[in-house]
């Protein structure tokens, strides 16, 4: 044993045991109960001075009935957060392969921009001449979005993606209203199409018809035409798809939907293969939503707040809603109502969908993104996501299946082919990439490809990362076929939980912390 | 009393006091397991082929088509109790709602049990 | 370019490995015409740079923070603890995914279970969501919520509701062809939307405080819309009011929709804000939105996963209760936090801080000769009802630096009945002299 002058050993020795720890902690992985568990239901974490006392114009309403929430001082909160924060995966970690999310970085620049008090600190009903920058800054994001998608209009208010979908659809309807063509209530969406798309036709009063997926994994153009007639509102299209490929006949598709009097919306879930590259607008889209969290960076926060803008064709641009942002010399003005668009000479416009602006901290982190990166940083960033998900696709193939031949756009798309026989199934492959130190990537979507896997590296990921990840799923293929598939079916081993029990969530609902429940 | 089967997975069961249908047991097993199943009111009546009753697994939701037009006269309020006998047994203690038929050449359509094993082999 | 960590060198590389001579070879099935376009886009800038740009833009605006503010009508400014934005900039939780894969997102999974927890405790009800976008979608899908739940698609609509609410309710419940309701414009909670009932109603929606500040009592308006079989929607505005009145929940609301923003986020001008959902246990699958439930994992040990997710639009396609697809996670998160910090007790402090504050301003204000105070019964928030268009008036604090409220014509632009009402907001926020100088600057622009 080698010692130094007090006693303490230098280096260590022994082969390691697996222990059970008193705490249930292990090391750096601290077990943290919930905050209605620390006995804190009288404390607070805040200082406000005594209430003077005296007022009360609260009458009957006044609340006597405790809450029963309890108040963490500063150093206890600090870290619950933190510890809860050491239990989450993030792409400041790691690689975050989730195909049609594009996690791609998050500048702190961005951050540092939405937190000046001049954006973060502005009230969206204040008197709009002292408000004149945050309407700039709408105006300036609108213009980089309508420029990037060579689009004539944008509406900016939507929340998320799905909302900007919501808009966009509603835009159609108005549009298909106002010619006197309510009857048009069929939208064609694509099989592999995402669950939003059918979502959101079915909010908006329309009838979903899928059409087929041809064996390249686009759509079935032979098949898109047979359904085609005058009852048809328009397609939904996901460009790039959501097999991670380029539609080929997408113009042709465009020209066929307009023929018969509908329109088209893209769903722009996957822009980052192609922004800087391709203008939708030269595609013949009429509508379609950007995800200012997916393509423009703004970070995915666990799960939100999104941001989805709607750029528009001439044809639906007076459909948007109110509010919007309107220039005049060096002045801006918001148009609030739809009386006033109309009073402006911009016809009928649409009805709000959200109470103010639209998600204007998002904005200002999309466009810092967008001012650094430029017009040749966002075509860089572009072709970069592309090749480093060819390069994946070309690694992995030695041991893995691909869906579809050829290249790939920003994704690349595997099938479960390359497992058949082994006993492990796609999701047991993703859980053994978490022991390995890696998000899974997306599963079994698109629904058209059997126990697909969708790996979308973004242009973020160096190549020597790139290269650690396609060895470690290589490497995992291969164990896979050797008859390795307990080591699969009991992964994660290594995570703060092992696979969760989802059924009985799911048959018992315990959904708030409640003491009996406990 | 013989059981018939659908293309979409129920079962039916005719006897003196009416239809009585389920899943199969096939449908149970790709569903996974249920968590919950919806029934219909009784006194409602169905068309061959509407949406009757709704079974969900965790990552499937699935509705259940009327197999034959009827009445509903009963329901099974054990598995809307405790879904989980929808995979422990299908095609009788699991049975989701007794139909009185109101058109009984809906029958004829359906499959026997070695038809449906016959489909089953053919997905 | 500094995002980007491949080299030339890496790039060429890498197209050697896929066996493509050029970028362009992978971009092969984009037609030749329309690919590599044109852009008139400025280049890639350093971080310097975009500063100097955005901070222009930024100091041309007023910020909240920066003078007498009173500002509010669905977005109020409150003071945040610090560590609120530290926490919630941590890169586990700020660049994380929505929590999927439960076995490597408990983080977000607890704090989203907590936070479920402390809005069905706030607003009195049986089980809350992960959160919506705003409050006004959060309305919305309310109002569609209900019709699912009653099979009738008629919604009543208070003449006190937000009127942006209101608009994006209608927006939504007309798309499918339902008809709204809407009451006239009620400053004294004295509609009977009981009478507005009629046999196609789905649901009655109010706010409380309303839009100009009533406190309003539910309990009657509840036990008349349980006996007709429509669903009471309570709308909540201003989330902080919940620390000194009583909850909808008390009241019997069936559903609670409501803008969280006061607690954890700043005023954004507008957005992200995070929407509050809560309702009862048994219209729980009718529900919008996302859950995250308890359960355990393979070995025995509590943990959380997202739950109940076959109402969703992954699953449900065309048959899901709602298209929505996110939360307002972070936005959640700051909630959380803020209200952790708080606890009960520190929420009843800043809740009585507000309503003195407010208490104040309106004795301050009322004052002044020609000035009516409409709101008798109210929170942090209150009507007045001035001698002169309110929006004139609002400019001319504003050349003052006093942000004095929100006009009715803000609100109401095509109804003039409302364009000599200015709504008053005041929080904890606001000192004596801010009051001071606002009842100086009001007197003078009367005068």
């Amino acid at each position: 044993m080698t010692m130094n002058s007090q006693g303490r050993q230098t280096k260590g020795d022994g082969a390691s045991v697996d222990v059970e720890t008193f705490t249930g902690n292990r090391a750096l992985q601290i077990e943290e109960s919930l905050i209605f568990e620390k006995d804190a239901f009288a404390a607070t974490g805040v200082d406000f001075p005594e209430p003077k006392g005296g007022a009360d114009r609260l009458g009957a309403m006044k609340r006597e009935a405790p809450f029963n929430l309890p108040g963490l001082s500063e150093p206890e909160a600090m870290r619950h957060y933190v510890r809860l924060s050491q239990k989450n995966y993030a792409i400041d970690m790691g690689p975050f392969p989730l195909g049609s999310c594009t996690m791609k970085h998050n500048a702190r620049l961005n951050e540092k921009m939405a937190r000046l008090p001049g954006f973060g600190d502005v009230h969206p009903l204040q008197p709009q001449s002292t408000v004149q920058g945050a309407l700039e800054l709408i105006d300036t994001l609108a213009n980089w979005l309508m420029e990037l998608t060579g689009m004539p209009a944008v509406a900016m208010s939507p929340k998320a993606g799905a909302h900007g979908e919501l808009c966009g659809m509603m835009a159609i309807k108005a549009a298909l209203d106002a010619r006197g063509e309510s009857h048009r209530k069929r939208v064609l969406a694509p099989e592999s199409a995402h669950g939003t798309n059918p979502a959101t036709a079915a909010q908006c009063g329309f009838v979903v018809d899928a059409i087929p997926a041809d064996d390249t994994g686009r759509v079935d153009l032979e098949a898109f035409r047979a359904r085609l007639g005058p009852d048809v509102a328009g397609i939904m299209v996901t460009n790039p798809n959501t097999c991670g490929l380029f539609e080929r006949d997408i113009k042709a598709i465009a020209d066929a939907v307009h023929e018969v009097g509908g329109y088209f919306y893209c769903d722009g879930a996957n822009f980052n293969a192609i922004a800087g590259k391709v203008r939708p607008g030269d595609l013949g889209v009429d509508a379609m939503h950007i995800n200012l969290h997916k393509t423009f960076s703004t970070p995915h926060g666990g799960g939100g707040p999104g941001s989805g803008p709607v750029v528009l064709s001439a044809a639906l641009a007076p459909f948007a809603p109110v509010p919007y942002v309107v220039r005049e010399g060096e002045k801006f003005h918001l148009v609030e109502t739809r009386r006033a668009a109309k009073a402006e000479g911009e016809g009928e416009a649409g009805g709000r969908i959200t109470a103010f602006q639209g998600q204007m901290g998002m904005f200002v982190r999309a466009l810092a993104y967008m001012l650094s990166h430029g017009g040749d940083g966002i075509r860089q960033a572009s072709e970069d996501a592309v090749l480093n998900a060819n390069y994946v696709l070309a690694r992995l193939s030695k041991e893995m299946s691909p869906a579809f031949p050829g290249y790939c756009m920003h994704e690349a798309l595997f099938d479960d082919a390359f497992l058949k026989g082994t006993g492990v199934e796609t999701l047991d492959f993703a859980k053994a990439m978490i022991d390995e130190g890696y998000h899974p990537m997306t599963m079994y979507f698109p629904l058209v490809v059997h126990g697909a896997m969708l790996i979308e590296p973004t242009e973020s990921e160096s190549r020597q990362e790139l290269d650690l990840f396609c060895d470690a799923l290589l490497d995992l293929a291969k164990k896979a076929r050797a008859g390795e598939a307990a080591r699969f079916k009991a992964s994660p081993m290594l995570s703060p939980r092992r696979r969760l029990d989802e059924t009985a969530a799911a048959r018992k609902p315990i959904l708030r912390w409640a003491r009996e429940a406990q | 009393m013989t059981t018939k089967y659908t293309k979409d997975h129920e079962w039916v069961r005719f006897d003196d006091s009416g239809a009585t249908i389920g899943v199969s047991a096939h449908a149970a097993e790709q569903l996974g397991d249920v968590v919950f199943v919806e029934l219909p009111e009784i006194g409602k009546t169905f068309n061959k082929g509407d949406d009757m009753a709704v079974v969900e697994s965790v990552k499937a939701a699935s509705d259940v088509y009327a197999p034959i037009s009827g009445e509903v006269i009963e329901i099974n309020q054990a598995v809307v109790d405790d879904p989980a006998q929808v995979n422990a047994d299908p095609e009788a203690g699991a049975w989701f709602v007794k139909l009185k038929p109101t058109n009984p050449a809906d029958a004829d359509g359906l499959m026997d049990a070695a038809a449906y094993k016959a489909f089953l082999a053919t997905i | 370019m500094r995002y980007l960590p491949l080299s030339a060198d890496d790039r060429r590389q890498m197209l050697e490995t896929i066996g493509a001579r050029s970028i362009d070879d992978l971009y092969a099935d984009v037609p030749k015409t329309v690919l590599n376009a044109a852009f008139d886009l400025p280049a890639h800038k350093g971080e310097l740079e975009v500063e100097r740009m955005m901070g222009a833009m930024a100091a041309k605006n007023r910020a909240a923070g920066a003078g007498p503010f009173f500002v509010g009508c669905g977005a109020y400014k409150h003071h945040t603890p610090a560590s609120v934005d530290h926490i919630i900039q941590r890169s586990e939780f700020l660049t994380s995914y929505t929590p999927y894969q439960p076995e490597i997102a408990q983080g977000t999974l607890q704090y989203l279970f907590e936070f479920q927890s402390q809005v069905a405790a706030l607003t009195g009800m049986d089980v809350a969501n992960a959160s919506m976008y705003d409050g006004s979608t959060a309305c919305a899908e309310a109002a569609l919520m209900a019709r699912r739940v009653t099979k009738r698609g008629k919604v009543v609509l208070s003449g006190a509701l937000h009127p942006h609410y209101a608009a994006v309710t209608r927006t939504n419940v007309e798309l499918l062809g339902e008809r709204v309701v809407q009451m006239p414009i009620d400053t004294q909670a004295s509609e009977d939307l009981a009478a507005a009932i009629d046999g196609d109603t789905s649901c009655v929606i109010v706010q409380t405080p309303d839009v100009f500040g009533n406190l309003r009592d539910l309990t009657g308006l509840a036990q008349e819309c349980r006996a007709k079989g429509v669903l009471l929607v309570a709308v909540v505005t201003e989330i902080m009011s919940l620390g000194a009145v009583k909850s909808p929940g008390e009241m019997g609301a069936d559903i609670v929709v409501g803008e969280g923003q006061s607690i954890g986020n700043g005023l954004n001008f507008g957005g992200p804000y995070v929407g509050l959902f809560a309702t009862r246990e048994k219209l729980l699958r009718q529900t919008p939105g996302r859950y995250c439930g308890q359960t355990v994992d393979a070995d025995g040990k509590r943990g959380f996963v997202l739950t109940l997710s076959t109402r969703e639009q992954h699953i449900r396609r065309d048959k899901a209760t709602s298209n929505i697809c996110t939360n307002s996670g972070l936005c959640a998160l700051a909630f959380t936090i803020h209200m952790t910090l708080l606890g009960e007790a520190g929420l009843r402090r800043v809740a009585a801080l507000n309503h003195e504050a407010a208490c104040r301003t309106a004795d301050a204000l009322s004052k002044i000769p020609g000035v009516q105070l409409l709101t008798s019964s109210f929170f942090n928030e209150f009507a007045l009802r001035l001698p002169k268009n309110a929006t004139k008036v609002v400019e001319k604090l504003a050349a003052d630096d006093i942000l004095a409220g929100v006009p009715g014509e803000r609100l109401w632009p095509h109804d003039s009945e409302a364009h000599d009402i200015l709504i008053v907001a005041a929080t904890e926020c606001v000192s004596d002299e801010d009051i001071a100088a606002y009842a100086k600057s009001l007197s003078k622009a009367l005068a």
